[in-house]
């Protein structure tokens, strides 16, 4: 794409003729960099900048204050062996586990969820309107009441089990909420109500955006719905996949504030996610260093995901 | 499903077939209905009832006697730890922080999004990838050392407060939620706008150059009125994000008068002192929701492609 800046480099010869109007047009040149220069200076500064600051005090001794003389990888090395912690279960043990259970239950689901539902909205179907916005609603919502909500549906003295016993079903129950082993799997429950709808609708565009001929051609050929659907339409999909895939991630992996509201933490921290760990290490108990550490480490993760993807689309983009 | 049923089978088994799928998928759309529904149902009848029916009662039957005694309790009276003056304060607090910071990130967005396509400079799409990937970071990676740098600001107003009276919002926690999240929004509003401004025809700016229009009379006259649909979209999308977050909040102002709806709302609802007033817990919830869910409803589709833009498929 040929830009201004190319014609602007045109039209100075013109200008440079008057001095005063020369420092005029050199400034009018400068000023797009200057009008940018704050929002990236920010960036560099409040983003990377900060990323190394905590980088190093994940190699320092820091406690409850900052402390910068280097000590070496001493949080690394203490995480590395909570790692292999599982009797009693180390924080770090159950944190990075949860993070497995719920990023894996939660992009799974919220991704086969998101494509069912999109492919039955997608049938034709009389009242799309008003579905559509009733599935999608708990994306405008705070993790924060999502996670009031949800705790209230799923207490067992209060929610669900208690109106089911009303119901006459008495030996119904399910009170994982409360129950150590089990309830991370509530946040995926409240996770994927939250998100699926959105995943929903990234799918149904991805739907109406695949040709009809292909469809028609298809299905005069014999093929039956569900070959269709598999053979063609979701292969076809495959942009959408990754692009869900990769906002599911990330969210997963900044799942943060749904832990708190719905959980506490859970019984003796058994909800924690890796960034519940990094905040109670950093700012309630005085580890500072381990806290940046499991930071880094959280970047590093996002920063595998994102980085290749962000560059694909950037490359494909820029073509 | 049913296009896709052969002619010469819908002639013989048909109807009732093509009639029975019909009535599995809209049996399935409508449990899903339910399923997304449910939890906000309940939230809301529950916020309406008194606190002998929701313990006597079911939760999902509608309140015998509605009331609005829990909405006006939350609202005012509710207690957050040991002091008790309801939401209100920490609703306006929200307001207070939303306003300003929608405002300065989207207008910097817009600026950001106008010298990144129309007036390209060698580099630009690496200053752009860096923006960008800022969107994505877990903000635990820079949670310390701005909680440091505000530490410190504050400290320094304060000592200006005592030589001139006057702190310049240094160290006002209102002031420091504004400031982190215009940075960290950034990134988002700068993508959104890029890729707008990314379609718009070049030609028309070239066009006012040489008519003698200068870098900011083009993007007041020329690029800003026809950009009104991206500024709504990212409107909405920081609106959002920034009424919803929970962890700069609890992080920079987590405690006392001066915090935000959510940190607020979850303080409520695990403040243990006396009996625990659901009905008002819910109540407390609905009006944190309320903003949010006004926009959703009066703006869905512009919510949608906000979100959507955010997914960077633009």
């Amino acid at each position: 794409m040929s830009t201004v800046a190319e014609t602007q480099i045109k039209l100075t010869p013109e200008h440079d003729a008057r001095p005063g109007a020369s420092v005029r047009s050199r400034l009018q040149d400068l000023l797009p960099k200057i009008v940018l220069a704050p929002s990236f200076a920010a960036t560099i500064v409040f983003v990377y900048g900060f990323i190394l600051w905590t980088i190093y005090l994940s190699f320092t001794n820091s406690k409850t204050f900052p402390s910068y003389a280097i000590t070496g990888p001493r949080a690394y090395q203490r995480l590395w062996r909570w790692t292999f912690e599982s009797d009693p279960p180390s924080s770090w043990y159950t944190s990075i586990t949860n993070m497995g259970i719920f990023g894996f239950l939660y992009i799974a689901i919220c991704l086969a969820l998101g494509l069912f539902v999109a492919i039955l909205l997608d049938q034709k179907i009389r009242g799309e309107g008003v579905l559509r916005p009733i599935y999608l609603y708990p994306m405008a919502l705070s993790f924060i009441v999502t996670g009031v909500a949800w705790k209230w549906f799923l207490d067992p003295g209060l929610g669900l089990e208690q109106t089911l016993h009303q119901w006459g079903w008495t030996s119904f129950h399910f009170d994982w909420i409360k129950n150590k082993d089990f309830v991370i799997y509530t946040v995926v429950i409240a996770g994927v109500w939250q998100a699926s709808g959105f995943i929903m609708a990234m799918f149904l565009a991805g739907l109406r955006g695949i040709d009809g001929e292909i469809m028609k051609a298809a299905q005069i050929d014999g093929a039956s719905t569900f070959q269709l659907y598999r053979r063609i339409v979701i292969p076809l999909l495959r942009p959408v996949f990754l692009s869900a895939f990769i906002v599911l991630a990330h969210l997963a992996i900044k799942s943060y504030d749904l832990v708190v509201a719905l959980t506490s933490g859970g019984p003796g921290g058994s909800a924690w996610l890796p960034s519940n760990f990094m905040y109670e290490f950093t700012f309630k108990r005085n580890e500072m260093a381990v806290g940046s550490a499991s930071a880094v480490i959280m970047l590093m993760t996002i920063t595998a995901i994102i980085v290749p993807y962000l560059y694909s689309e950037l490359r494909e983009k820029s073509r | 499903m049913s296009a896709v049923t052969s002619p010469a089978r819908q002639a013989s088994s048909g109807l009732s077939a093509r009639t029975i799928n019909r009535i599995v998928i809209y049996g399935l759309l409508a449990l899903f209905a339910i399923f997304y529904l449910m939890p906000l149902f309940v939230m809301l009848v529950t916020s309406f009832k008194t606190m002998d029916e929701i313990q006597n009662g079911n939760m999902l039957a509608l309140p015998h006697a509605p009331t609005f005694a829990p909405w006006i309790k939350a609202w005012s009276e509710v207690c957050s730890g040991l002091t008790c003056v309801g939401m209100k304060g920490y609703f306006w607090n929200s307001i207070k922080m939303v306003v300003p910071a929608v405002l300065i990130s989207t207008l910097l967005g817009a600026l950001n999004g106008y010298v990144l396509t129309k007036w390209r400079f060698r580099g630009h799409t690496l200053v752009f990838a860096m923006m960008l990937f800022a969107c994505f970071i877990p903000f635990q990676s820079v949670l310390l050392p701005m909680a440091t740098i505000l530490g410190s600001l504050g400290r320094f107003g304060a000592t200006l407060q005592n030589a001139t009276g006057f702190n310049f919002g240094l160290g006002n926690s209102t002031v420091n939620l504004v400031f982190v999240h215009v940075v960290y929004g950034l990134g988002f509003t700068t993508l959104f706008f890029r890729n707008y401004y990314e379609a718009f025809p070049t030609e028309l700016i070239k066009a006012a150059q040489v008519d003698g229009a200068s870098f900011f009379q083009i993007f007041r006259r020329i690029m800003l009125p026809n950009s009104l649909p991206i500024i709504v979209v990212t409107v909405i999308y920081q609106f959002t994000n920034i009424w919803n977050d929970f962890l700069f909040a609890s992080a920079y102002a987590g405690s006392g008068d001066v915090m935000p709806m959510t940190v607020a709302l979850n303080n409520v609802v695990n403040t243990s002192t006396g009996v625990v007033e659901y009905n008002v817990n819910m109540a407390a919830a609905m009006i944190a929701a309320l903003p949010t869910l006004i926009v959703y409803v009066v703006a869905g589709r512009y919510f949608v492609r906000g979100l959507m833009a955010g997914a960077v498929k633009g």
